[in-house]
């Protein structure tokens, strides 16, 4: 006779049933917070006779931006001043990463440097930089140094070239001339030509092992080549430099205050974050690899290219774009020192113009997001791919 | 040879160019290092009541943070009441000390002294009670606003990334998804628009009549944004546990919520300390952020009193103070970050 097995743990006991009965009530619960904000914010907007949708975005903003890329005025919608917005956003985080890297790798190096001094003037940077908050610096480089220059008529001036002053930096604008194009067209020829070079040059040496100065020829055909057509045209390039006409100057690129000082801050503050990334970034690179490399034969130079950088890269990446997507998100802080960017132009003004709180910082929060998101992928994509591959 | 000739020649003159480096640091210093004393100490003016007093001096004119000192400390806080402020911090720091004292393993009188504080610091500093007079939060303001804004987001943000990491490691589908779903969210957005979201949006998502105060309202956003942060920290001590302290806390017989909290969770906490605090000094760092919704936080208030005609073109001493402030707890507590990390690194 068999016995009915009486161990069988009763329902609520079981772990897979507690799971899902867990799963479904979280989901209740969000759910049923989600109903009652979206029920509310239905109420409050009709109270407040505030309509939704996006169609506000085509209506005429009637207010001025003081800098922007693509043609804007006051006549423009509300929809062209969030391209200027974001465009201004994605020009002074660009500038930004740029200057931000080079300072940040001098930096980094220099603090691994054998000069004691050097070491620790880096190390006197980072940590004065790292320890202040970046809105803070921003204040100051606008307020306190760039806003306190002389006015138009005291212009500092370097060469009668460059000019400033309190309105911002005056420089020389670019003229192009008749036939100047053909220097564009040359130079593209010479990236191609350079790339094919690349090519060869290295089959060659995977076949006889023999060296070509690749770089030296290569940057001698970007940048020779160029100049030589200019030289043959007679220099058809000519430079617009800025005068002085009554109380301001005309002519040439200016760059205002507002650009220049969110653009030191963010570039200063990110690199002192960068130079530490890159330092341990080096240091990562165990220090038999390049001897290795060196009693192999290569020189000093190949050891950095082909030993240490592509190891320490692998380390460097990650965290560089991290602080690559800190820098686009705290170029935000503009809104406090009114430079147009995306937030104070559209999560500020367009806000306070049409009232349509959801929608607009919606659509912000949404481009934030979708940069931050797709350039997570890319590194997702990256390390995937420079990932050890181990045997 | 002399041994400090060879630390010289060793690390300063080792080469031609690193000799070359070192001069030019030393001439870059030697043009920088001497004007700023003279501007910080010997040509200074230190007392004076406006502008006007400094004028006599090509230096600093620190005669303008002394008088607005105590505005830069407690903001618009009625002065008849700012020893309430100074109670509130006094007590901290009592029960800091007591907790040295007693030593933090006793974790039911660290939690039966510390948990009343907050309700005791909100009563202090609020009022309304006792005879107490009320002190609207519209007039909190300082580094007291900065301090209270860096707590409170610190210890509500603490609890909410542990279970927001506990969430995005677990095996529930839903509750990883909606873990995930809002970490990468927050950390995929810069905070000034969550602190805009909470400002402006927030009050059209509440029920009628129900009204959060404004710095209510930005500690939820700060709250928010900051244990999307912390959960990744926490994260980060979790993925380093091993899986059998999992599986021995499991075939002891232990649920989800015993196996966390008695296994797992202190030893995972104990190997983020280092990044919480990092977490803490960018959070510190951050909380300047509100003067852009309109509060009068530490550099708010700075910001504000240099453009008072009186003391106009005293930007630089402002900031300068501001800076020196912030840097200063933020320095320490990256110190006290690394002496942990140091600690911790028992070096297996």
């Amino acid at each position: 006779m068999m016995n009915k097995i009486t161990g069988v743990a009763p329902l609520w006991r079981n772990s897979r049933f507690r799971g899902w009965l867990f799963q479904i009530m979280t989901l209740a619960i969000v759910g049923a917070l989600f109903w009652t904000l979206f029920d509310n914010l239905q109420v409050n907007l009709a109270n407040r006779g505030i309509s939704t949708g996006f169609g506000f975005l085509d209506s005429e903003a009637g207010f001025g931006i003081i800098s922007h890329l693509i043609d804007y005025s006051e006549s423009s919608s509300y929809g062209q001043a969030f391209l200027v917005g974001l465009l201004n956003t994605l020009l002074v985080s660009f500038i930004g990463i740029i200057l931000a890297t080079l300072l940040g790798i001098l930096v980094g190096v220099a603090r691994l440097s054998s000069n004691w001094l050097i070491s620790r003037l880096a190390l006197g940077y980072v940590e004065l930089i790292r320890n202040i908050p970046l809105l803070l610096q921003i204040f100051f480089w606008y307020f306190a140094v760039l806003r306190s220059l002389p006015s138009p008529r005291q212009s500092i001036n370097w060469g009668d070239a460059i000019f400033m002053n309190n309105r911002g930096i005056y420089l020389p604008s670019p003229l192009p001339g008749e036939g100047f194009s053909l220097a564009g067209w040359v130079f593209g020829f010479a990236l191609v030509a350079s790339l094919l070079l690349f090519r060869w040059a290295r089959r060659r040496q995977h076949r006889t092992g023999k060296l070509f100065p690749y770089w030296s020829v290569s940057m001698g055909l970007l940048i020779g080549l160029p100049l030589l057509t200019q030289a043959l045209q007679g220099f058809p390039l000519s430079w617009e430099l800025p005068v002085l006409r009554g109380f301001n100057f005309r002519g040439g690129i200016v760059m205002i205050p507002e650009f220049l000082a969110l653009l030191l801050a963010l570039s200063i503050y990110t690199a002192s974050y960068i130079a530490e990334i890159v330092r341990a970034g080096i240091q990562a690179v165990n220090r038999g690899q390049s001897e290795a490399a060196l009693s192999l034969g290569l020189t000093r130079g190949q050891t950095l290219r082909l030993v240490v950088l592509p190891q320490a890269l692998r380390v460097i990446i990650p965290p560089l774009t991290s602080q690559y997507l800190n820098l686009l998100k705290n170029s935000s802080l503009a809104a406090a020192i009114a430079y147009p960017d995306l937030v104070s132009v559209f999560a500020g003004t367009v806000l306070n113009q049409t009232g349509q709180a959801v929608e607009v910082i919606g659509i912000t929060m949404g481009v934030y997001l979708l940069i931050s998101l797709s350039i997570s992928m890319l590194m997702n994509w990256y390390n995937h791919k420079m990932r050890l591959v181990e045997r | 040879m002399n041994s400090s000739l060879v630390w010289l020649q060793r690390n300063l003159f080792s080469t031609p160019l690193n000799s070359g480096l070192t001069l030019a640091a030393l001439y870059l210093l030697w043009l920088v290092i001497p004007p700023i004393i003279e501007w910080t100490f010997l040509q200074a003016t230190w007392i004076g009541d406006s502008r006007t007093a400094c004028q006599s001096n090509e230096g600093a004119c620190w005669a303008f943070v002394d008088a607005r000192f105590s505005q830069f400390i407690y903001g618009l806080y009625p002065e008849a009441e700012r020893w309430r402020v100074d109670r509130a911090f006094i007590l901290l720091v009592i029960l800091f000390a007591a907790l040295f004292v007693l030593g933090f393993r006793r974790s039911r009188v660290v939690a039966t002294i510390l948990i009343p504080y907050p309700v005791v610091a909100w009563l202090l500093f609020y009022g309304g009670i006792f005879g107490l007079e009320v002190v609207e939060t519209s007039q909190w303001g300082g580094l007291f606003l900065t301090l209270v804004i860096a707590g409170v987001g610190i210890v509500a943000s603490f609890p909410l990334g542990i279970l927001l990491a506990l969430g995005r490691r677990s095996r529930l589908v839903v509750v990883r998804s909606l873990s995930v779903s809002f970490i990468e969210l927050v950390r995929g957005v810069p905070l000034i628009s969550v602190l805009f979201m909470a400002s402006v949006m927030l009050p059209l998502f509440l029920p009628e009549g129900v009204n959060f105060d404004k710095l209510l309202r930005a500690l939820i956003g700060i709250t928010l944004f900051q244990s999307a942060y912390m959960a990744e920290v926490v994260r980060g001590g979790l993925q380093a546990i091993p899986r059998g302290q999992f599986e021995a806390a499991e075939s002891l017989g232990l649920s989800y919520w015993r196996t966390m909290r008695l296994i797992i969770l202190p030893q995972a906490l104990k190997l983020v300390i280092p990044g919480v605090v990092n977490t803490f000094i960018a959070l510190f760092k951050d909380t300047t952020l509100v003067m852009i919704i309109g509060m009068f936080d530490f550099l708010g208030i700075v910001q504000a009193a240099t453009t008072d005609p009186k003391w106009l073109g005293t930007a630089v001493e402002g900031y300068v103070f501001c800076a020196a402030v912030y840097w200063l707890f933020c320095f320490s507590m990256s110190r006290y970050s690394i002496s942990v990390e140091r600690k911790l690194d028992t070096g297996h």
